[in-house]
């Protein structure tokens, strides 16, 4: 699997750090726990394209948004997290 | 010999000696393994997995179930190899597998005797009584009959190599198609790669009499090869199997480069490639079928193909008395070949009432040609007979040693379902093809189920047209040749009945036809419980010439169609892989790379012992003569830092720069406390959270600028911290106006402690003031030193006055040289981690086994770091109920209540009276030490409550090693709690 | 073996294929290990029997056919030690209870530790499961080599400093374990019901669930009980739960038989490699997740030589046996790294999830204590920290702790 970097090109997965569904926000930091609970703990996990974080840690050192079916691992978008409008 | 006197693409001035079971014979440059054995008229090449039954060779391909060998001796030995690809080589050692004593007397073919026990899934149901018998008698007999060859259980001694290859189209297969398709899109300027499973080019060319253009199929594939090898664009590779399909159009492949063992393993036996290809053409050819009859396992009993192979490429006849049962056109073809090749052809027996038009010649040749007739048993230990049946009922009994079998052609797709889709059934072809294939790929040839010559290289031309254009090039003009346009009918029969003998649809794993019908009487009717309950298709060969047979036999016996029934998904690799060419050079001591630090030669020089610290190397202790044991050596060292002074290279430690007008504000997110009041010039401890409140890190934060910080992480966590700190950058306060940059690498860094520390220091850095009011503690400097940035921090993680310099890595070593001689007059020693680890537990400091990713700041004894006044990462989680429990155990000090008694790290810790229950575990010890400061043991514990429990006793208990004893909960600070010392 | 003996003609089907029926007192959605084991646990310790496994495929097809076959009880945390124990002693008289031959094979599972920090927590692992009634052995770098002389110590990397055995781990025959269930429960009179896919949840109008909606129909249950692992976030779904879980793609991996060569399971310590021998003499191995969210039961080749590369850093003599054939499982990767065995907050759904690596040697136990959730609505006493809400309360079971990122576990 290679992932479309923004800034490095095409590049073999390993070179990069997965961290899941980008969806989730972190709450302002006077949310309740329980969002606290939901932000961290839960997914939807979906079967299909997903949105997700990976971080190329043996290149650029940008965490990228990545969007990928999750049946298919075909990936059809690539963005610079920092830049990523939610 | 059956060596045939003229013809064959051996080189007969090159003769090759070899052994097979210990005898000598003799084969040709060109041989397989396999062809030299039929040359040689060695017709027992191996025993059948489960009843030990005497198997000849079937195949002349990747795809032979029977002909398994161990090849070479010693560590080389290579066991299940293929004879059929194993290319010959002088001094080739060979040797048959799965039989005791030898294989033509093998104990445990009485195996067939019990054959009505041990049919499909009879261990399931039998072996079970009584109880103890199965793991005491049952299965150890099972394990030690169980098996193919053996390893050596020595280190592989050849090495192995990895390459990435990226082009425009991967051709896999060199065949007509294949080079078909690799000449097109070569002309037409294509990065092409085309890899070739035999070490020869030109596939079934190779084994067939076929013209093309007026050449033979060798004549034309070589030149063909010519062409291509003359264009810088394209790459051969023979003697390379492509195995598998991957995500983003990556193939994985591997070249066999040296099969025989290189002096000195000076070059790579075999090499990994990686192959990212933008388009793909599957020209892979196909695998002939067996039929299935009673008897069809006896040595003699061979694909029609097969003997096209050994008689047309090898000239070595499989036998001397010939006959063909066959269901396809291209049967008879082989049946011509043995006529061609003076090989006495007593009858062709096809099940078809009319005979192809083939049959004419053969037949003015004398030859009996027999339609509407089958083969229904065979006879002799070795083929001697075989007994026909007529359409009409009457049987004939034809005396032969060989009969070539055909039921009908099985595209070599296999690599096309890697990707999970599913092959489907043609009714039209009788076979299964692919349906969808894996982005950039498509199948051409006999792959595609186009099985005739002109028609596969048509095909195969159409299929590298199609790359070229799919690329955007310019469409070029297809070529043509000329080539004879073959009959392709088959007529597929999936089983001839009323035969006594077993008939076998696996050969290597002895499923027959009556295990399949047990399987599905017993309800195993999808063909994914088939293939478990029987192990149908589960052998070295995984069913490349069962499977589809099986399927089929299956689909009748629940009456349904093949097409319902299905088949199963190809898993990678196409062919068995060797271990070593997946893990290329990363072995033994080579598994990962080493990290070393810039003083490492130092301390090498200095008779350092060193410890793995991840990927570094650290100097763990520094023995002296004459000392008994490492722990006298670290006590040594603890005691000299403690009274004089000592030197420890720290420089695996993480460092990162945080810049930026933000950086105080983010850091007040990174760290429970606060950081953004650090005054210039100052270092502040800073614990770490995960955002689910459990702690990730700790570390030092040096404030160097109103908008400089820089940070350092414990060894193990300088990664993480530094994916952490950008996740909470770039993702989540992606405002913020914050750079960080690792420079883990960029400094060395040495901790001078002890108190004469300063002395040192003021002899190396004559033009720094340390005075502790210029320097206090947690105080830090940056300065120059040989020219060159460096930086000093007042900081101490042994309790000592210490101080860490920091220099660039390239002074590193000249560093430590100038520390170590100013440190001489004061009695400098170096001291490597296990002092350190001694002194960090003597002042109660948590490191790795406390931050072991289950623990939490209050869990540590720092809760009342945790600043209520600011959010931070892990804030919130941190309220959970759960970890807000008082009962968590937590960071408290140990003492032995008998002095003498040693505290191991692992133990866990029960109250002083009762029997040890599971209940009443009031926690453990993470990390031990003896005190030289104490003259005792002392220990990190986590106990529930810990902290309010000064003073009680509790029990160890580590029946695991024996330690008994009781222990006290005291403080965690051993040495200097008042810390007066660190402040000299 | 009467049967044996008469040629095979009176062999019955292992299990009835049934048509679903339109109620049930349960259904069990899942027709894999645990779904099979909580069906027989039901009905033969509950006596409840009105139950139905409703599997989308055929029984088997998923976890419970495709891992490593590993069977052992050698967990820290007292949230697991009490729950893996018991569940190896159900392995240990599986046979009997079943009828069936699942081969289990208790030849020993070594963890092999390389420093000292990992040895002295495998000393805290080895004491907990003793304190647990559960069998530990601390073993030094001369006693691992005695019992396994093929592997790494001459030129390691990471030398082999000992390793935590337990005699009585070892592995199963993963299909069999399925079949035997199935068989059993089926025995029994529970209906297994292949080929039927759930498509949603029936509810009443407190939303309270009441059956299920499936490609065979409606079939109505006074419980339903999930146990998809792989695919639990999608059934979950389907009443609108959001769990505690991604699904994650793990590769296993077999090489060509061989003569019987490696005694028991053996881990890495320094790397995630995991290897025992088949009784067909396969060696059967895996390593890491592939790390990405996955749903395609197949994986990549970086794992497939990182694995490979564990294998030749720990027994150099692998290199020469070829690997036969590798496939994908699809995990369920909880945030602790610990699975859930817990009413859902929906009335009438129960939830047997997050099992991560872990779901193979759990069949027995996990069924055992679902089964006994079902039939008596409360948690069994070895599975009380297995509760959904443990993420809220903070009372968190991590094994490894790596914390709320699922690949890492």
């Amino acid at each position: 699997m290679r992932i479309p970097c923004p800034y490095c090109g095409n590049r073999d997965s390993s070179e990069f750090s997965y961290r899941s569904d980008a969806a989730p926000v972190r709450p302002a930091a006077d949310a309740p726990v329980a969002a606290f609970h939901d932000y961290v703990y839960l997914r939807d996990n979906p079967a299909g394209p997903i949105s997700e974080h990976w971080y190329h840690a043996a290149g650029c050192r940008a965490w990228l948004v990545v969007t990928r079916d999750t049946r298919t691992h075909e990936i059809s978008a690539a963005a610079i997290a920092q830049e990523f409008v939610r | 010999m059956s060596r045939l006197a003229k013809g064959g693409l051996i080189d007969r001035g090159r003769p090759l000696g070899f052994t097979f079971d210990g005898r000598a014979y003799q084969g040709f440059e060109g041989d397989t393994l396999a062809s030299a054995l039929v040359a040689n008229d060695v017709r027992l090449v191996g025993r059948s997995f489960k009843y030990h039954r005497r198997r000849g060779l079937l195949t002349a391909g990747g795809e032979e179930p029977n002909g398994i060998v161990t090849i070479g001796a010693g560590a080389y030995a290579e066991p299940n190899t293929r004879a059929t690809t194993a290319w010959l080589h002088e001094g080739m050692e060979a040797v048959s597998q799965n039989r005791w004593p030898s294989l033509a007397l093998d104990v445990l073919s009485v195996n067939q005797l019990f054959a009505p026990i041990f049919v499909a899934g009879f261990y399931y149901k039998t072996f079970m009584w009584p109880k103890s018998f199965w793991e005491k008698l049952y299965e150890p007999a099972i394990r030690r009959a169980a098996g193919l060859g053996a390893l050596s259980g020595r280190p592989d001694p050849d090495s192995y190599d990895r390459m990435h290859g990226f082009c425009d189209l991967l051709v896999i297969g060199g065949g007509p198609a294949g080079l078909a398709a690799a000449l097109v899109a070569g002309r037409a300027g294509l990065r092409v790669i085309l890899a070739n499973e035999d070490a020869r080019f030109g596939g079934r060319l190779l084994s067939e009499r076929q013209r093309i253009d007026g050449q033979s199929g060798p004549e034309w594939a070589g030149a063909v090869e010519e062409e291509l090898r003359a264009l810088p664009n394209v790459t051969l590779l023979a003697r390379t199997l492509v195995f598998g399909v991957y995500d983003g159009c990556e193939y994985g492949a591997v070249e066999r480069l040296a099969d025989q063992p290189v002096a000195g393993g000076a070059k790579p036996r075999q090499r990994l490639w990686k192959i990212e290809a933008r388009q793909a053409v599957l020209t892979a050819g196909a695998i002939e079928r067996p039929l299935v009859f009673a008897g069809n396992d006896r040595p003699g009993v061979m694909m029609a193909s097969a003997i096209s192979t050994y008689v047309n490429r090898f000239a070595a006849a499989p036998g001397r008395r010939a006959a063909i049962f066959t269901t396809t056109d291209s049967g008879w073809q082989a049946a011509a070949d043995l006529v061609a090749a003076g090989v006495d052809l007593a009858a062709v027996i096809d099940p078809r009432p009319d005979l192809p038009a083939g049959a004419e010649t053969l037949m003015r040749a004398g030859v009996d040609c027999l339609g509407g007739a089958m083969v229904r048993e065979t006879h002799g230990r070795n083929l001697k007979a075989i007994t026909v049946v007529r359409a009409d009922g009457r049987t004939r009994r034809i005396e032969v040693d060989l009969l070539g079998v055909s039921g009908g052609w099985n595209p070599s797709i296999g690599i096309a379902s890697n990707l999970g889709a599913r092959p489907v059934w043609s009714d039209a072809l009788a076979t299964f093809l692919i349906d969808r294939a894996p982005p950039g790929l498509r199948a051409a040839g006999a792959a595609a189920g186009r099985f005739g010559l002109a028609d596969a290289l048509r095909d195969g031309a159409d299929a590298g047209i199609a790359a070229v254009t799919a690329l955007g090039r310019t469409t070029p003009t297809p070529p043509v040749w000329r080539s004879t346009e073959e009959d392709t009918g088959a007529a597929p029969l999936w089983h001839v009945p009323g035969g006594k003998a077993k008939a076998f649809v696996d050969f290597q794993h002895d499923v027959t036809d009556a295990d399949i019908g047990l399987a599905a009487r017993e309800g195993f009717v999808s063909v994914e419980h088939l293939k478990r309950y029987t192990t149908l298709g589960m052998a070295t060969d995984q069913g490349k010439t069962s499977q589809v047979n099986g399927h089929a036999l299956l689909a009748a016996a629940t009456g349904k169609s093949i097409a319902q029934a299905g088949t199963i998904m190809a898993r990678p690799p196409y062919l068995p892989v060797a271990i070593g060419a997946l893990a290329g050079h990363h072995r033994e001591a080579d598994y990962r790379p080493v990290r070393l630090t810039a003083a490492h030669d130092w301390a090498v020089a200095r008779g350092a012992t060193f410890v793995d610290a991840g990927l570094w190397r650290r100097p763990r202790w520094f023995a002296r003569p004459g000392e008994h044991d490492w722990s006298e050596t670290v006590r040594r060292e603890a005691v000299a830092v403690r009274s004089g002074v000592g030197v420890c290279d720290v420089s695996t430690l993480g460092k990162i720069e945080v810049h930026g007008p933000d950086a105080g504000l983010l850091l007040d997110r990174l760290y429970i406390n606060t950081m953004s009041t650090l005054p210039l010039g100052k270092a502040r401890y800073g614990v770490m959270l995960r955002e689910d409140g459990i702690v990730l890190d700790d570390g030092t934060v040096t404030r160097f600028g109103p908008e400089r910080f820089y940070l350092t992480t414990t060894t193990a966590n300088a990664a993480k911290v530094m994916q952490h700190i950008d996740f909470a950058r770039q993702v989540i306060w992606p405002e913020l106006d914050v750079q960080a940059a690792s420079v883990s690498e960029q400094w060395s860094t040495y901790a001078v402690a002890g108190p004469r520390s300063r002395d040192v220091l003021r002899t190396v850095f004559s033009d720094l003031s340390l005075d502790d009011s210029a320097l206090p503690f947690m105080g830090a400097h940056e300065f120059r030193w040989q020219g060159k940035a460096a930086r000093i921090f007042r900081v101490s993680f042994s309790g000592e006055r210490a101080y860490e310099v920091a220099v660039p890595a390239l002074l590193g070593k000249a560093l430590m040289e100038a520390l170590f001689e100013a440190g001489l007059p004061y009695g400098i020693v170096p001291y490597g981690t296990e002092a350190q680890t001694l002194m960090r537990i003597e002042k109660g400091h948590a490191a790795g086994p406390e931050l072991n990713g289950q623990t939490s700041a209050a869990d540590l004894g720092l809760g009342r770091m945790m600043s209520k006044k600011k959010d931070f990462i892990g804030r919130a989680l941190s309220e959970r109920p759960g970890m807000a429990d008082p009962d968590r155990p937590t960071l408290v000090g140990l003492k032995p209540v008998r002095s003498t008694d040693r505290l191991p790290a692992g133990a866990h810790l029960m109250p002083e009276f009762g029997t040890p229950r599971a209940a009443d575990d009031q926690g453990w010890i993470s990390s031990s030490t003896f005190s030289p400061s104490l003259g005792h043991w002392i220990a990190i514990a986590f106990v529930r409550n810990g902290p309010t429990r000064i003073g009680e006793r509790l029990r160890l208990y580590d029946p695991l090693r024996g330690a008994e004893g009781l222990v006290e909960i005291c403080s965690p600070v051993f040495v200097d709690p008042e810390g007066s010392r660190v402040r000299g | 073996m009467r049967n044996a003996l008469s040629g095979h003609k009176k062999w019955q089907p292992a299990w009835r294929d049934a048509a679903p029926r339109e109620a049930y007192d349960i259904i069990i959605v899942g027709g894999g290990g645990h779904g099979l084991a909580t069906a027989h646990y039901l009905a033969s310790v509950h006596g409840i029997t009105n139950v139905a496994v409703i599997e989308k495929g055929w029984i088997g097809g998923g976890n419970v056919g495709r891992n490593t076959t590993i069977v052992r009880a050698n967990y820290l945390l007292e949230g697991n030690e009490p729950f893996y124990e018991w569940s190896l002693r159900l392995w240990e008289g599986l046979e009997q209870d079943l009828n069936y031959n699942a081969m289990m094979s208790q030849r020993g599972v070594l963890n092999l530790f390389h420093s000292d920090a990992q040895r002295d927590a495998a000393a805290r692992r080895g004491n907990a499961m003793l304190l647990h009634g559960s069998d530990a052995e601390l073993l030094d770098r001369d006693a691992v080599r005695k019992l396994a002389p093929f592997l790494n110590f001459d030129s390691a990397r990471f030398p082999i400093e000992g390793g935590l055995l337990q005699r009585r781990g070892g592995s199963a025959r993963h299909d069999a374990v399925a079949w035997g269930y199935a068989r059993a429960a089926s025995g029994r009179g529970v209906d297994i019901i292949q080929n039927c896919e759930v498509l949603g949840f029936l509810r009443d109008a407190r939303g309270a669930v009441t059956g299920v909606e499936t490609t065979r129909g409606a079939i109505r249950a006074g419980k339903v009980g999930i146990a998809v692992a792989g695919n639990s976030s999608r059934v979950a779904g389907m009443a609108g739960l959001r769990l505690p879980i991604e699904s994650h793609v793990l590769q296993a991996f077999v090489s060509e038989a061989l003569k019987p060569v490696i005694p028991g399971v053996i881990t890495f310590g320094a790397a995630h490699f995991y290897i025992s021998q088949s009784d067909k003499g396969g060696l059967v191995f895996g390593g890491d997740v592939d790390g990405y969210n996955s749903y395609a039961q197949r994986g990549n080749l970086p794992i497939v030589e990182d694995t490979c590369e564990s294998a030749m850093a720990l027994m150099p003599m692998i290199g020469r046996a070829r690997l036969l054939r590798s496939w994908g499982g699809i995990m369920d990767m909880s945030m602790d790294g610990s699975p859930i065995i817990d009413r859902a907050p929906v009335d009438g759904l129960y939830v047997n999830a997050g099992w991560c690596y872990g779901g193979f040697k759990a069949t027995p136990a996990s069924g055992w204590c679902f089964a006994h959730l079902l039939a008596t609505d409360r948690p069994h006493e070895v599975a009380t920290a297995y509760r959904l809400d443990r993420f809220a309360t903070g009372r968190i079971i991590d094994e490894k702790g790596q914390g709320p990122q699922p690949n890492l576990h």
